[in-house]
């Protein structure tokens, strides 16, 4: 197991250095120049011709990926154009707040997605079933910035039980070590202001968790449904076991697969799909800097942005993989 | 309880005693009834028979004793008792309680009937901390001695293995410990043989019979293969789309069948002592996926003897003359082989 992940790790390398090209192509593909936006309506070719040369946006490209290439090996993703400030520094400001609420969409979705998927499998053909899969489908196709509102209209602005935006109380003069709200309110035992962050948490994480919770329902149904009929589990009950023993042992952990591989391709969705739900609740995540970076072209942030996200991305998958073979031990490495 | 069997012979009381067993599936196109007055009995140590093609019912027959079938879409009626008690009138607790200790059952196809990603002596233990109130230390120790038991060679070392790790034959041996884990009174065997390749399907033939002989375990051998009742079993039921047709001892059974059908699967099974390059002799046709048994004879259609009478009036199972004392035997059949009136 630790050859196989130390091996995975190794490949991750090749993964990141393959994707920077990409990126780096595909990011200057894009309609639009930084220098251009930077400078607005009143550009003259002159300025721009400045900016660009400042940035190096003139030379060739394989010049300029050779230089950030260079950079990169240092650990150093550059500045953004527009504020000049270090990626790495904004990231690591606004990236745990994008995590906090992913981590929390996901385990929303999971806690409540897979009783809800095995109730379902379970009662195939019932009322339940119908109101499961119903509602799955409902929360699939609702689009999560409409969710994200009418969740903020009902709950913050009219029955007032949960803020309207932000991750903490301005009020709340609280201690950031991790810049994790909830995490530090924990480590430095100001328990009120990690209760605070949850109550800021829920409305964005219930609206971004909403998608990954009908997908998990419903892998949930689909796997569990097929699992049930398998010979092992008629075994298991000739067996006498407990109805618990059964569902723990001989169902759940053999219909966990699929839906272990599908919360790891969600977690790598939440994490850069946070945007709407981001701006809606202003939460103050990676959401709304990476869609101004977008906007205006703001190359260094992106770059930095999607590599980031996507090492975090691998990471995740990586732990699944390995979960994956502690579930199910024909996948397991020798 | 007094059963019919024991009522009339000195013989000690059926441990299993079946009557007038009706399983009715309920499916999206109606009611499908895959068994309909099943009857036979099983007395301590005895080794009985339920034999037929797929779809003649006994699966779902032994599914029934068991428990097994899905309470939602079956429906059970008639009578299963266990050592006297009426199984159908017990909680679902209570069936529980005897599944797997006082009466277990091996399955058809050892590469599904195993839990992929549960260690085997886990899967062997639970059943032995479930029953026997065994320590996960005891039950481990316990594993391992059965697997020696079962002729799995180092089993205490092996109780770490996937059944992936295990061959076809292996599997079954496991699921044959399982089984006996708890030392049950009866045993189910539905089918044990099929699913492995043939030199494999004597030695697990052979270690049930080692294992079951002389222990006072009741045995009922679900097969389509009379080849296997021949070497293991007393009593033979032979039943065709969800009845019994047929029920004799063994030996009255192989040396005069009376029912065309039991005739007709003693004639498909292949022989040494046959000419060479004699082909077999198949019964013409398939099993309708339907019950017909509403007019006439279900047979009937597949069948050499048939008269008018069975295409247009049902048979009844009617006890016969008994060859042995103890023993059931019965027929339903108008025309049976050997009395032929046309």
């Amino acid at each position: 197991m630790l050859r196989f992940t130390l091996r995975r790790l190794a490949l991750l390398v090749p993964v990141l250095f393959g994707l920077s090209i990409l990126l780096f192509v595909w990011i200057r593909a894009l309609p639009g120049d930084p220098a251009r936006s930077l400078l607005g309506e009143r550009a003259t070719p002159e300025g721009i011709r400045q900016i660009r040369a400042l940035y190096g946006f003139d030379k060739p490209l394989v010049e300029q990926y050779w230089a950030y290439l260079g950079q990169l090996v240092t650990f150093d993703f550059g500045s953004s154009i527009r504020d000049g400030r270090p990626v790495t520094d904004t990231f690591l400001e606004q990236f745990p707040a994008t995590v906090e609420l992913a981590f929390f969409a996901i385990v929303f979705a999971v806690v409540l997605g897979i009783p809800l998927g095995y109730a379902a499998a379970r009662r195939r053909g019932e009322l339940v079933d119908g109101a499961v899969i119903t509602g799955s489908l409902i929360g699939v196709v609702i689009p999560v910035f409409f969710l994200a509102i009418l969740l903020k209209l009902v709950f913050a602005i009219q029955l007032d039980w949960f803020p309207t935006s932000s991750r903490q109380d301005a009020r709340i003069d609280a201690t950031h070590i991790t810049n994790f709200y909830v995490l530090d309110g924990l480590l430095t035992r100001e328990f009120d202001a990690a209760w605070d962050a949850i109550v800021h948490l829920v409305l964005p994480a219930v609206a971004l968790g909403t998608i990954p919770l009908a997908i998990i329902v419903r892998i949930t149904r689909a796997s569990v449904s097929e699992v049930l009929n398998e010979d092992y589990v008629r075994t298991a009950e000739a067996k006498g076991l407990h109805p618990q023993v059964v569902r723990r042992r001989h169902v759940l952990r053999n219909a966990m697969l699929p839906v272990l591989t599908t919360i790891g391709l969600q977690v790598g969705l939440l994490l850069s799909g946070a945007v709407l739900t981001e701006s809606v609740f202003a939460f103050n995540g990676i959401g709304s800097y990476l869609f101004d970076a977008i906007a205006q072209r703001d190359y260094p942030v992106l770059q930095g942005y999607i590599l980031f996200i996507a090492l975090i991305y691998s990471l995740v998958n990586l732990a699944v993989d390995i979960g994956y073979g502690l579930i199910d031990p024909r996948v397991r490495v020798s | 309880m007094t059963t019919m069997t024991s009522a009339t012979t000195p013989e000690p009381a059926a441990l299993l005693d079946v009557r007038d067993l009706s399983v009715v599936f309920h499916g999206s196109h109606g009611d499908v009834e895959a068994v309909s007055e099943v009857s036979f009995s099983v007395r301590p140590g005895e080794h009985v028979a339920l034999v037929g093609e797929s779809g003649s019912g006994k699966s779902v027959t032994s599914l029934a004793v068991m428990g097994l079938l899905p309470t939602r879409s079956a429906k059970v009626e008639g009578s299963i008792r266990y050592d006297g008690d009426d199984l159908l009138a017990m909680t679902d607790h209570e069936r529980r309680d005897l599944r797997g200790a006082e009466m277990a059952m091996i399955f058809q196809d050892p590469m599904t009937s195993l839990n992929p990603v549960v260690p085997i002596g886990v899967q062997i233990g639970e059943v032995l901390q479930r029953h026997k109130a065994m320590t996960g230390r005891q039950a481990r120790n316990e594993s391992g001695d059965l697997l020696a038991r079962v002729g799995i060679a180092d089993g205490s070392r092996r109780l770490g293995e996937y059944p992936h790790q295990l061959s076809g034959g292996m599997r079954q041996r496991v699921l044959i410990a399982i089984a006996l884990a708890c030392e049950p009174r009866l045993l189910i065997a539905d089918e044990p043989t099929t699913a492995l390749d043939v030199t494999i399907q004597a030695q697990i033939l052979e270690l049930l019979r080692e294992l079951v002989s002389g222990t006072g375990t009741a045995l009922v051998m679900i097969t389509h293969d009379l080849g296997v009742v021949a070497g293991l079993c007393d009593q033979v039921h032979v039943m065709y789309a969800g009845r019994v047709v047929e029920s004799a001892p063994r030996r009255p059974l192989f040396a005069r069948p009376r029912h065309p059908y039991t005739g007709g699967l003693l004639r498909s099974i292949p022989r040494l002592d046959a000419p060479r390059g004699e082909p077999l002799t198949p019964i013409p046709g398939s099993p309708n996926d339907a019950l017909s048994w509403a007019a006439g004879c279900a047979f009937a259609p597949r069948c050499g003897n048939r008269i008018d009478r069975c295409t247009s009036q049902t048979p009844e199972l009617a006890a016969q003359h008994a060859y042995e004392p103890g023993y059931e035997q019965a027929l339903r059949c108008f025309n049976p082989i050997g009395e032929e009136t046309s």
